[in-house]
């Protein structure tokens, strides 16, 4: 049985011009100790799905609509908000891109990280202090007895994010979900946090699912991927399935048309024509059709159904056998 | 390099005073750009890369003189721009623009696209209405949008749609140099290549120069014809792009170049995974400044500020490994 398994999730949103489907339909799943990433644009959903996994869209404007999301062979969607409550930080965590808004301004890092040890655990003050030097130790904080009682502005952009990362491992949770965890931050502070996350990973057998927009950092980081496109998934697959034989014609677009190091100076680069289509006026048919250099009548008809290419490789388009 | 720089900068600093205690006293300076020499040639492209707080944008600012530098100099086309006031710097001002990396702050929104991109003419005083107008949709026509755009408002654009608005505005009055301040840092893969294209396409049609700041570095190789990396307000070593990427030779570079996360997940790279965050520039590191995270730290780069050198043919260095 998979840790965490998606099965059909639809989330929608009301906004003044009606209500939008944020994510419509969407079925993955993830194994114990496997990192996942789920990469598209923005507005593809993606965040949105995390955010429907731990039950924090925001009220009452976003609700799960249909599908299930079972973690542990329990359904999320289901849980009174007392269980959830529970589960998050426990055995379900978040970390987000902007580790200063992640974090209380007002409270020292200490009390932040001790608070949710208290939280879950059975621990007195003194034992919750402790356990956080360790964690922040962990989390490659230097000095960290001394950094307890500093306040986030006091550290850099890197410190705070391992900072949150410290927060939301203390419970040892089962699956960590990393919202553009690294996308605030430098380069090479971005490898620091990337190394971080693994090893943790490694340490404490977690799933970890890693949302981003970098297609460098799933093939660097990611077992399994999950390309999303305007609300639905495009294509899934093990990272060397779909970097290898990309078999959408977003994820083959997205793959050719990021400059690497080794493509010819101001060459042209490879684009895919046009913009994601408005979540309010979506087509019929296959959502990328628009921009699609294979679409034919079929694909302006109706959605395309989900094929196998090969395992657990599987691809919504009806053209993915000619790409 | 017998042709003039179309830009020459010698030795430019920018400190700005940093106000504290009550009395709002200044004790310090933020050492922002801190004696950079650069140049860039008629039809060139240089890269500027770094991370946050390194200088490159103050930098760019300078030369455009949104900053009044410290000292040093900088000479466009041979001319000494760094006193010019008022009056005697419009001419400059039509031939240095720039872009910048939120095309929706640089936008005014209560202007419409063709009161935008009739601006620099009105601020310039060339031509009349109806020249003007036919500016407008000939620009328009260049950067990619239809006709119609012209009245509308910048919030009814997309992101790269909008940056193409900043694009026409700042190539409307045939400028020979633009400032591009992380032009595609704030849009989607898919739309980042649209923008380079038509960023490189531009510049064969008119023989622009660029100064291209990002902190991309993949970006940054595929538009550029040389490279200077950026360290604390100082160059650390700038040459043509493949040798930068090929041969770097400051251990910043090469920290920086292993830090990114290549999208392939066959290519398994040895990361050179730096500790450690860029330290403040109101306090810099005695000697070297990058001394405090060099892997091959040297007794000397304590105490000794390394002087930028040719190592070969317009390759330099500010290292004292090698010297």
């Amino acid at each position: 049985m998979p840790l965490l398994e998606i099965i059909d999730l639809i989330t929608e949103f009301d906004t003044d011009e009606g209500r939008v489907r944020a994510v419509d339909q969407i079925s993955f799943s993830a194994d114990a100790g496997v990192t996942l990433g789920i990469v598209g644009e923005s507005g593809c959903g993606k965040s949105v799905t995390a955010l429907s996994i731990m039950r924090l869209l925001p009220q009452p404007l976003g609700q799960i609509a249909g599908g299930s999301i079972l973690f542990q062979g329990q359904d999320l969607t289901r849980l009174p908000l007392k269980e959830m409550e529970k589960l998050r930080g426990n055995d379900v965590s978040m970390i987000f891109q902007e580790p200063m808004t992640a974090l209380n301004p007002v409270h020292t890092i200490g009390k932040q990280l001790a608070e949710v040890l208290l939280l879950h655990n059975d621990y007195g003050l003194e034992k919750a202090l402790k356990e956080s030097i360790d964690i922040l130790d962990r989390v490659g904080i230097p000095s960290p007895d001394l950094r307890m009682g500093e306040y986030p502005h006091q550290l850099s952009g890197g410190m705070r994010q391992r900072v949150v990362i410290a927060i939301a491992l203390a419970c040892k949770p089962a699956l960590l979900i990393a919202d553009e965890p690294t996308t605030a931050l430098d380069v090479t502070i971005q490898a620091q946090i990337l190394e971080l996350i693994k090893d943790l990973q490694a340490d404490m057998d977690m799933s970890v699912i890693l949302i981003t927009h970098d297609l460098g950092v799933i093939a660097e980081t990611c077992d399994e991927v999950v390309v999303m496109y305007a609300g639905k998934v495009a294509e899934k697959g093990s990272v060397y399935d779909v970097f290898d034989r990309p078999s959408h014609p977003y994820t083959r677009g997205l793959l050719t048309s990021i400059p690497r190091l080794d493509t010819e100076p101001k060459s042209k680069l490879s684009i895919i024509e046009g913009m994601v289509p408005g979540l309010l006026d979506l087509p019929p048919g296959c959502r990328f059709e628009n921009r699609c250099s294979f679409a034919e009548d079929p694909c302006t008809l109706s959605a395309p159904p989900i094929n196998t290419v090969q395992g657990q490789h599987d691809v919504s388009c009806f053209r993915w056998q000619d790409i | 390099m017998s042709e003039t720089p179309i830009l020459k900068v010698r030795d430019l600093k920018m400190h700005f005073p940093v106000k504290e205690g009550i009395f709002l006293r200044t004790n310090k300076y933020n050492r922002a750009v801190d004696g950079v020499s650069l140049s860039i040639q008629p039809g060139e492209t240089l890269g500027l890369v770094g991370e946050s707080g390194c200088g490159k944008s103050t930098l760019g600012r300078c030369i455009t003189r949104l900053h009044q530098p410290t000292s040093g100099s900088i000479l466009f086309e041979g001319q000494d721009i760094t006193h010019l006031k008022g009056k005697a710097l419009l001419p400059y001002r039509q031939h240095i623009q720039m872009i910048f990396q939120d095309p929706m702050e640089s936008l005014n929104a209560r202007h419409t696209v063709a009161d935008i991109i009739e601006e620099p003419f009105v601020v310039q005083n060339i031509g009349d209405r109806v020249s003007r107008k036919k500016q407008v949709k000939k620009l328009l026509e260049i950067v990619g949008l239809p006709a119609r755009s012209a009245s509308r408002y910048p919030f009814e654009f997309s992101g790269g749609q909008r940056q193409r608005i900043g694009i026409a505005r700042s190539i409307a009055l045939k400028p020979k140099l633009i400032i591009c301040d992380e032009p595609v840092s704030a849009l989607d893969v898919s739309i980042q290549s649209q923008i380079l294209n038509l960023l490189i396409e531009l510049q064969k049609e008119f023989n622009l120069s660029y100064l291209f700041i990002a902190h991309d570095l993949a970006v940054v190789k595929h538009i550029s014809d040389r490279i200077a990396i950026m360290y604390l307000g100082k160059v650390a070593e700038s040459s043509a792009g493949e040798i930068v990427y090929h041969n770097p030779r400051h251990p910043y570079t090469q920290s920086l170049i292993s830090a990114i996360p290549i999208p392939d997940p066959h290519q398994v790279t040895e990361r050179l995974v730096i500790s450690g965050d860029v330290p403040s520039p109101i306090d810099p590191p005695s000697g070297c400044r990058f001394h405090p995270r060099c892997p091959q730290v040297m007794d000397r780069c304590k105490h000794e500020l390394p002087q930028l050198r040719s190592i070969d043919d317009g390759h330099l260095v500010s290292c004292h490994q090698g010297d």
